[in-house]
């Protein structure tokens, strides 16, 4: 569905490193790890076309996506992005309705169908009690939700989310992973930027690391999240527990051991 | 597609319709009151027999000669500016933003002060400050656009530095002017239509941008939410930008050139409609055509009655009538 051929992301002042070449299928969770700074969300945006790559090219279904009208992305592509501050003062319905938007011909207002997509979506991640709230009262989390209510709205084909379990607590987290994961089992792609190793392993499929010099490495994610590869990657030490059948990554750290 | 578009309209239309209904009323209110006041009183009696064909000629004159191409012109002129703050506000994501922040009114004050001190007539005055507009426009446009990346704040610094070069010329001017041509002067950079005698040039422009942007509405919306999410959402950000800007541009050299600088309507009318109407440009764009004009309107109509026979410079009763609102509006939100 969406394919990144020999992709050399642009970040200033930095050299190109990996070129990335890999293939989101339907039905894929994909995971980008890397630590802060490493262009994740870089990588999240070109891949969206909303950014220009240096070298190589993203391709939406065979399209070139830096070719395709914005419109037509738009209707198979939703993003969610990190910070959802910016603009005019809206509220929780109008926020989510806009998610209509590359659906609706230009002289045409929003219909009944139009409003019931987003009462249901709302409805989905449990905000329908907020609708006629303006969205600068909501909290860190009720906005997080609300960006995934809105990429739920424009019923995309191909969902990238930069880190969508920011502000969330556990049971939302849980709530909103298991909603992509519905949303890739129903044969959509999913790209997500993760900080969060845990929602790595347990939810993705297939996981990519970008190194902050640029270098990078993806594939399946049980093997790529070795402990050896994380621990080069976020320059950290850590440890590996398995329980129940899951595996969990925890950080070397306690204040006793700074205390030694 | 087509089962879509049958469908029920989710209450947007008669969300829409009532509020424009209203205004429209208040419209006409004032177009009216702005006919009928003045030195020679017309009863609404007498202006329906001149409407009508009939009436006194002293009416007819009145009526059709000075006191409808004034009423019209200020309409025009404040729609324009209401409109054209409300883009503004959109396009640079700025509440603080107004016609005039990008420097385009320095420009056309220069323009207009520079065909006054060469003794130019009214018309050439006119077409000067639109000229001097226009320029101004373009130099931010350029400046800011110059290595391809425009940010909001990137377009309102270029213009808010361009705008008190202007003002810097437009003191210079003033400090050299002849005295016997500084009241003319001033009482244009403060906004006044007693010379504003053609509204229809000003009236098109005003009716064809704002059928202009009805489609443009819901992109705009989305726009409001910033650069980056309107472009996951299928806006393309660039060429919207810059219909807005020109657009924009356009209205208010239109406004400055029918009426002078008048100030305060193009900041305080989008965000009064906004405190009441909510932030919908589909329905803020057309309010504040109608909402604009009306308050122009009345503005004018006071500012040639209250100390008749003596005029005041509408711009001063804008800003009279305007601030306090504002305020009150503002207060009663939280």
């Amino acid at each position: 569905m969406l394919a990144a051929t020999d992709l050399v992301i642009d970040i200033p002042e930095r050299k190109s490193g990996t070129p990335l070449s890999f293939e989101v299928k339907a039905g894929e969770i994909w995971g980008i790890l890397g630590p802060n700074g490493a262009g994740k969300t870089t990588l999240l945006h070109t891949l969206a076309g909303l950014k220009k790559p240096r070298a190589g090219s993203v391709n939406l279904n065979k399209d070139n996506i830096q070719q395709l009208r914005r419109k037509q992305v738009a209707q198979q592509l939703a993003v969610v992005f990190q910070n959802n501050g910016e603009g005019f003062p809206a509220t929780v319905l109008e926020t989510a309705m806009i998610g209509r938007h590359p659906f609706i011909s230009p002289w045409d207002i929003e219909t009944a169908d139009d409003l019931a997509i987003a009462r249901n979506a709302l409805q989905r991640l449990e905000l329908s009690d907020l609708e006629q709230r303006l969205v600068s009262t909501l909290s860190g989390g009720e906005r997080q939700r609300l960006a995934i209510a809105t990429a739920l709205c424009q019923s995309p084909k191909l969902w990238l989310a930069d880190e969508p379990s920011n502000h969330l607590d556990l049971k939302h987290q849980v709530q909103i992973m298991g909603l992509l994961a519905e949303q890739a089992d129903a044969g959509c792609g999913v790209v997500l930027c993760l900080h969060d190793l845990n929602l790595a392993a347990h939810w993705c499929d297939k996981i990519l690391l970008l190194y902050p010099n640029g270098d990078a490495c993806w594939g399946d994610a049980e093997a790529m999240l070795t402990v050896t590869a994380l621990e080069r990657l976020y320059d950290q030490e850590l440890s590996m527990i398995t329980s129940e059948g899951q595996t969990y990554f925890m950080p070397v750290s306690s204040r006793n051991a700074r205390r030694d | 597609m087509a089962g879509v578009k049958t469908n029920s309209t989710a209450g947007a239309l008669p969300r829409f319709l009532t509020p424009l209904l209203v205004l429209f009323i208040l419209t006409l209110g004032a177009l009216t009151l702005a006919i009928t006041t003045g030195s020679v009183h017309i009863s609404n009696q007498e202006l329906w027999q001149v409407i009508t064909g009939g009436g006194e000629p002293l009416h007819r004159t009145l009526v059709f000669e000075l006191r409808l191409p004034r009423a019209l012109s200020a309409f025009a002129a404040g729609g324009l500016l209401a409109v054209a703050g409300a883009l503004m506000q959109v396009l640079l994501r700025n509440p603080l933003a107004d016609p005039y922040v990008l420097g385009l009114s320095g420009g056309a004050a220069v323009g207009a002060l520079l065909a006054m001190l060469s003794g130019l007539s009214a018309a050439m005055v006119s077409g000067s400050a639109f000229i001097g507009a226009m320029i101004s426009a373009v130099t931010v446009f350029g400046l800011a656009h110059g290595t391809g990346s425009w940010t909001p704040t990137r377009l309102l610094l270029t213009g808010v530095v361009i705008a008190s070069g202007w003002g810097a010329a437009i003191t210079f001017m003033l400090a050299v002017s002849p005295s016997d041509q500084l009241p003319g002067m001033l009482y244009w950079l403060m906004g006044d239509l007693a010379y504003a005698r053609s509204p229809w040039m000003a009236l098109t422009v005003l009716a064809i941008i704002s059928v202009l942007m009805l489609p443009l509405g819901r992109s705009l919306n989305v726009l409001a939410r910033g650069q980056m999410q309107a472009s996951a959402l299928g806006v393309s950000v660039r060429p919207l930008e810059w219909t807005i800007y020109i657009s924009a541009s356009l209205l208010t050299a239109f406004a400055v050139t029918t009426a002078g600088s008048i100030g305060f309507v193009g900041l305080i009318v989008p965000h009064m409609l906004r405190l009441v109407l909510g932030n919908d440009q589909r329905l803020i764009l057309p309010a504040a055509a109608l909402a604009g004009g009306a308050l122009l309107t009345l503005a004018d109509t006071l500012a040639r009655t209250l100390i008749a026979p003596e005029q005041l410079p509408a711009g001063v009763i804008t800003a009279l009538i305007g601030v306090p609102s504002f305020l009150y509006l503002l207060h009663r939100s939280r």
